[in-house]
């Protein structure tokens, strides 16, 4: 699965340790998430979305569709 | 950059060091009665099921840590090592023993069991997801 979060984190000029923060997991999720290692339970998308105030298919998309 | 140590990570390695301790008392303590012919019937199988008891702790420490870990990922990656663990130990014990079975080893483990090759197999499980996922978890 693909997604924005580092570009989202970029222009909002937080550090990995920031988004971490303001979502409540380790720094190290969030690197696993950003880097592709890792895809976020439906629960934690759904914070990610709530907290840049879009949608997740705005922030998630398929690893076929990008 | 800040290690990671969710309060279940704190609690487990306090329950792990609580559980060593308990661990080497005890042991020392069989071995002690033991060598002093000290204990016989019903009271020696006692005796010595009681070091088994922190070990058994142990395991029971790190399914609490799966269960209270609050952090999906770390949990994924404690899941990973355990597996991993799983695996290395039961698979040095199958190949053991079918060296012990054709007499190519001599009987007996000189007292490292199932519970020695899963802790080490945790190391390697750990090791294991730094190479693949980049991240041990709270190492």
């Amino acid at each position: 699965m693909n997604n924005r979060l580092k570009i989202l984190r970029a222009e909002r000029d937080w550090s990995q340790q920031d988004l971490a923060e303001r979502l409540q997991v380790s720094r190290q999720s969030v690197n696993a998430i950003e880097t592709g290692k890792y895809d976020p339970s439906l629960p934690l998308a759904f914070r990610i979305a709530e907290l840049f105030g879009l949608k997740i298919e705005e922030i998630f998309a398929s690893a076929t569709k990008i | 950059m800040p290690a990671y140590r969710s309060p279940a990570v704190r609690r487990y390695f306090i329950r792990i060091v609580v559980l060593v301790v308990l661990y080497l008392v005890t042991l020392f303590a069989a071995v002690r009665l033991f060598r002093a012919d000290a204990v016989h019937g019903i009271a020696a199988y006692g005796l010595a099921i009681l070091p088994a008891i922190p070990v058994i702790g142990v395991f029971w420490a790190v399914i609490r840590l799966l269960v209270e870990e609050p952090d999906e990922f770390i949990r994924l990656l404690h899941v990973r090592q355990c597996l991993f663990a799983t695996g290395f130990c039961l698979t040095v014990m199958t190949v053991w023993e079918f060296l012990q079975n054709f007499d190519l080893l001599p009987p007996g483990n000189g007292g490292f069991g199932a519970a020695f090759f899963w802790f080490i197999g945790l190391g390697f499980g750990g090791l294991y997801n730094k190479l693949t996922v980049g991240t041990a978890g709270c190492a």
